[in-house]
């Protein structure tokens, strides 16, 4: 791949870099050196708050005013950055070396014709004339797969979708052909199926223009599908280096290793392999322990050695890890088995009577059109179908997961099953009530106090006004468990002890508490009233793997206690096979397929089930998938196709009829149903998407034990 | 990690509040333009309270008209800032002056932010037929010039302290109330609002308890900034003869007094002003040093 590895394009060497505060200096990276190739990609992986981004935004020498380089040099293409020019660095950023961020809509200027922002590139840099600029700009539009780059270049940033932004932003970035290209996390924002595509075109790009890349990203699996060598990092230091397939198969760094206990790869399951999460918390910067950062979380920590002294990188031999570096003292000591961690091995669930049953429930919005064509046209009023024919049953103890892209609607579902919209027809039973046309207003208590529900942002689920013990207090008081004081507070102690946090958190305001530790309080309030069933909506997507390992684990846990039914609302399809006892599968307000969790991940598939299964990234390099990138965008919910809502974007597409016809559904076993106009014995013959080896297949396994007869 | 010694829960009682309160002005002293900002009120609010034994002469009493700063009265002591045209001790009347608006403005304040708060957090969370009833309401209000308004209100009731607070709320609750609106609409999208509507708390619940408290930080440093607008609708109305009835000292109603000789005896209308102005700069700067702290943090 790199013609010549004599010369990287990027050089860092001993790099150290600080922010100054007011608490005084605090290392945000330390002793990080790296290489970069020419077409090569490289991964940076890492929870929050561990450095990842401080590197990029020293490479750029963006450091803002209070960071700075402390030690250690950047080299690019043999010259150091450290010591350009205010205007060298202005000639070389977005000439020599791009950035992709995070979020494609702040990238690009909402006043300004896409095609302006495209061309202002190479009028810049080059100083060429604008047809010229404006013939590059139509080409790399091409190149990014845009559909009609003519249409695009004449478009606002909002006129297009957030997948097409992040492409236009990837085409800005290769205008100038870049020889380094710095991407940070740039499909966090974008829905699956649509990172699916962003993703296989990062990859394509470094093949096709040689460009070097630096992929930061939080997600282990995004990484393996893109990178070419890894470099894990923890609390500002690089913990672990390697070529991808090095480091994916034989983990060396406790750290790492425990990451992969945290994930949600094929072979966990809830009860027979549960995840591991890591335990404790990530050290502040300025409370970095002495020797190895990650020492008091480790498991294989050793008093008087992993906290004596710095420790250095140390080059892995053995058990075919090639230019594989690892920043442990132990790690030809520690035997990780021939598995991956895993927590321990509980019973199944034992699945109760019904407690919720659904049928046929439609959500309509009514939109009030209030211009003068809509009057003049007689439509004034437009329909939005958020929701069209909900039927599902959930039972008692399981764990019922609705899967889908933003838009689906399984929001708007939540909202009318909490009260906090009222179905437009059809039945939502709960324990026996219809509750679909009942307000929360009017609910009493009980009913209220049984349906609870944990919510998404770990920001947003606490009022920064309270503290933790008044907020879980109050909804005990309301809902009548206790109504003395001291009584109200021995529960919230003891909340406090099922979600595992100290009992002095009471008196916390939610700003002295992390987002693990909010969500964690957050299910501790969901579960003040002894509710039967709980809607979880994407409780962990906003936390950082280990805790949401922890957050996941927990939440089971009290579940498995309670015997509360769970409805897991999730966009991630991972974590879904992972906890879910079945699984509905949501597209544009409808089901498109739903079943047990076996059945949804096996044959026959939904093509829309058979896409998303294809577009989640499994940090397992053994694991084969079934690449199916989808074509075209998300339609509004405002204007749905007539027929199939999928019919758009199905690459299996029969023709006219899934246009037109709504699709019939079709039971391919007991409780399994699939809304296609595809027969049934066809979908049957699909192959499966994803394929896991056995475990004696496994490489690790077999390489264990080669370098255990070498030995 | 969790410790299972039951630990014992003091009711917050209202000395750990100060202490609380004392602490978060402490970080004040981060901003030193806040500092100066709290100086120069503090200055004023102690003159105000030790008005009867800081005061070298009676406020009202005519004594000597005309004298210049720094004339000696024959009967003992000393006109330092000079007198009025009336001959009364221009020094006295600014400082029982300043009780007169430290008592007027922060009251009116208060009570323009209680009806703007109140007004603000329906019409953003209820939004519908509330909204737009209030918010219109306020568009009416607020397309008036301000001064015109003062004129017709005052004209209509009479010049009084309950008249000034009563127009002062009038002009200033549709300001305060459209900033309220704009953080509750923000606010009311929060998790924890739907959290507590979906356990079935009333509205006025969430109104108050839960989005309310969490609107303060930007209404904090806002309220300091009106307090200082408060000021000069006080002198204002004082300098168009519509504050509060003479005698008693008033602050605008000096310069109003003595404009005509402001050419000959510059002392009589330049220092009521200077006060005006050092108290406003105090709230203003104070603003300004709270909302540096809280964009820190």
């Amino acid at each position: 791949m790199a013609d010549s590895r004599d010369e990287p394009v990027l050089e860092i060497k001993d790099l150290n870099l600080s922010y100054y505060t007011r608490a005084g200096e605090i290392p945000a990276v330390i002793d990080f050196s790296l290489e970069v190739m020419k077409g090569e990609t490289i991964g940076l992986v890492g929870e929050s708050g561990c450095g990842k981004s401080t590197v990029a935004m020293a490479i750029m020498q963006y450091m803002g005013s209070n960071g700075g380089i402390k030690s250690g040099s950047i080299k690019f293409k043999g010259r150091d950055l450290n010591k350009m020019s205010d205007e060298e660095l202005r000639r070389l950023r977005g000439a020599e070396i791009s950035m992709i961020y995070q979020e494609p809509f702040a990238a690009l200027n909402p006043s300004l014709t896409i095609g302006t922002q495209l061309m202002e590139v190479p009028i810049t840099h080059e100083h060429i004339p604008e047809p010229a600029a404006y013939d590059r700009a139509v080409q790399m539009l091409s190149d990014v797969k845009l559909p009609d780059p003519e249409r695009v270049m004449a478009a606002y940033p909002h006129q297009v979708s957030g997948g097409q932004q992040q492409r236009v932003v990837i085409a800005m970035a290769l205008l100038s052909q870049p020889s380094l290209l710095l991407l940070d996390e740039p499909t966090t924002a974008l829905d699956v199926t649509v990172e699916a595509g962003i993703v296989k075109l990062i990859a394509d790009i470094s093949r096709k223009y040689g460009t070097s890349q630096i992929y930061i990203s939080h997600n282990l699996g995004l990484i393996l599908e893109t990178c070419d060598r890894v470099f894990v990092m923890y609390s500002g230091e690089v913990v672990e280096e390697g070529t991808i397939n090095s480091l994916f198969t034989w983990p060396k760094h406790p750290y790492t290793h425990g990451l992969f206990g945290c994930i949600p790869l094929p072979t966990a399951d809830k009860n027979a392999a549960p995840l591991k999460p890591i335990r404790g918390q990530l050290p502040l910067p300025h409370e970095r322990p002495r020797g190895c950062n990650f020492g008091p979380r480790c498991d294989f920590f050793e008093g008087g050695r992993c906290d004596d002294k710095n420790i250095a990188m140390t080059s892995v031999t053995g058990s075919g890890a090639t230019d594989h570096r690892v920043r442990c003292l132990r790690w030809q000591e520690i035997d990780y088995g021939k598995q991956v961690a895993h927590g321990e091995v509980k019973p199944p669930m034992e699945v109760g009577e019904k407690v919720l049953e659904i049928n046929n429930m439609q959500k309509y919005y009514e939109i009030h059109d209030r211009s003068i064509a809509a009057l003049i046209a007689g439509k004034t009023v437009k329909l939005v179908k958020a929701n069209e024919a909900i039927d599902f049953d959930a039972r008692r103890g399981e764990t019922v997961a609705i899967v889908g892209e933003s838009g689906c609607g399984k929001s708007t579902f939540a909202k009318v099953l909490m009260g906090l919209e009222t179905a437009t027809s059809g039945v939502v039973r709960h324990e026996g009530n219809d509750i679909s046309q009942i307000a929360v207003r009017q609910r009493d208590t009980k009913q209220i106090g049984s349906l609870q529900m944990v919510f998404q942002s770990p920001s947003d689920t606490l009022n920064p006004s309270h503290t933790v013990g008044n907020q879980i207090g109050r909804v005990i008081k309301k809902f009548g468990v206790e109504s003395d004081k001291a009584k109200i507070r021995e529960r919230v102690l003891k909340l406090l002890d099922v979600v595992k946090l100290p009992r002095d958190f009471y008196f916390r305001r939610p700003r002295q508490l992390s987002g693990g530790q909010k969500q964690r309080v957050g299910i501790a309030r969901a579960f003040a009233g002894n509710p039967s069933m709980v809607i979880a909506d994407e409780p962990v997507s906003a936390l950082d793997v280990s805790v949401a390992a922890a957050v996941t684990e927990l939440l089971m846990e009290i579940q498995r206690e309670h015997k509360t039914t769970l409805l897991f609302i999730s966009h991630d399809l991972s974590v879904v096979r992972y906890l879910a006892d079945s699984i509905v599968v949501m597209y544009l307000g409808q089901i498109m397929e739903r079943g047990s969790t076996e059945e949804i991940f096996s044959p026959p598939y939904h093509p829309y089930t058979e896409a998303l299964l294809s577009a989640v990234p499994i940090a397992d390099p053994e694991v084969t998938k079934r690449e199916i990138v989808l074509e075209g965008n998300l339609p509004s919910v405002m204007n749905p196709p007539a027929g199939c809502p999928f019919v758009t974007r199905c690459p299996r597409k029969l023709g006219k009829v899934c246009e037109d016809e709504r699709p019939p559904v079709q039971m391919a076993a007991d409780g399994h149903a699939i809304a296609c106009h595809i027969p049934l014995e066809e979908l049957r013959k699909i192959e499966s998407v994803i394929k896991v080896p056995q475990l004696d297949e496994r490489i690790h396994v077999k390489g264990t034990k080669e370098t255990a007869t070498v030995d | 990690m969790a410790n299972a010694t039951t630990i014992s829960v003091p009711a917050p009682t209202f000395g750990a509040a100060l202490m609380r309160a004392i602490k978060s002005f402490g970080l004040l002293r981060e901003s030193w333009v806040g500092m100066i900002g709290a100086g120069l009120v503090f200055f004023w609010v102690i003159v105000a309270l030790l008005a009867p034994l800081i005061a070298p002469f009676e406020p009202n009493a005519h004594l000597q008209p005309f004298a210049r700063p720094g004339t000696a009265f024959a009967q003992g002591g000393t006109f330092w800032l000079g007198t009025d045209n009336t001959g009364r001790d221009i020094l006295s009347r600014l400082i029982w002056g300043s009780r007169t608006v430290l008592f007027y403005a922060p009251l009116a304040a208060l009570t323009a932010y209680t009806v703007g708060i109140l007004m603000g957090v329906a019409a953003g969370y209820m939004r519908g037929w509330v909204d737009d009833v209030l918010s219109r309401v306020a568009d009416i209000i607020l397309s008036f010039p301000v001064l015109v308004l003062y004129i017709i209100i005052i004209a209509t009731v009479g010049a009084s302290g309950l008249n000034i607070i009563i127009a002062i709320t009038f002009a200033s609750a549709p300001g305060v109330m459209r900033i309220v609106r704009g953080l509750v609409l923000d606010l009311r999208n929060r998790d924890y609002v739907a959290a507590a509507q979906t356990r079935g708390e009333p509205a006025w619940r969430i109104m108050l308890v839960e989005i309310l408290p969490n609107a303060r930080g930007p209404l904090i440093v806002d309220a300091c900034l009106r307090l200082g607008y408060v000021i000069i609708t006080i002198g204002v109305l004082g300098f168009l003869g519509l504050g509060l009835p003479p005698p008693d000292p008033d602050w605008g109603g000096m310069v109003n007094e003595t404009r005509q000789m402001a050419i000959a005896f510059p002392h009589m209308t330049l220092f009521p002003c200077i006060a005006i102005s050092s108290l406003i700069l105090g709230f203003n700067l104070l603003a300004d040093g709270l909302r540096e702290i809280s964009l820190r943090d």
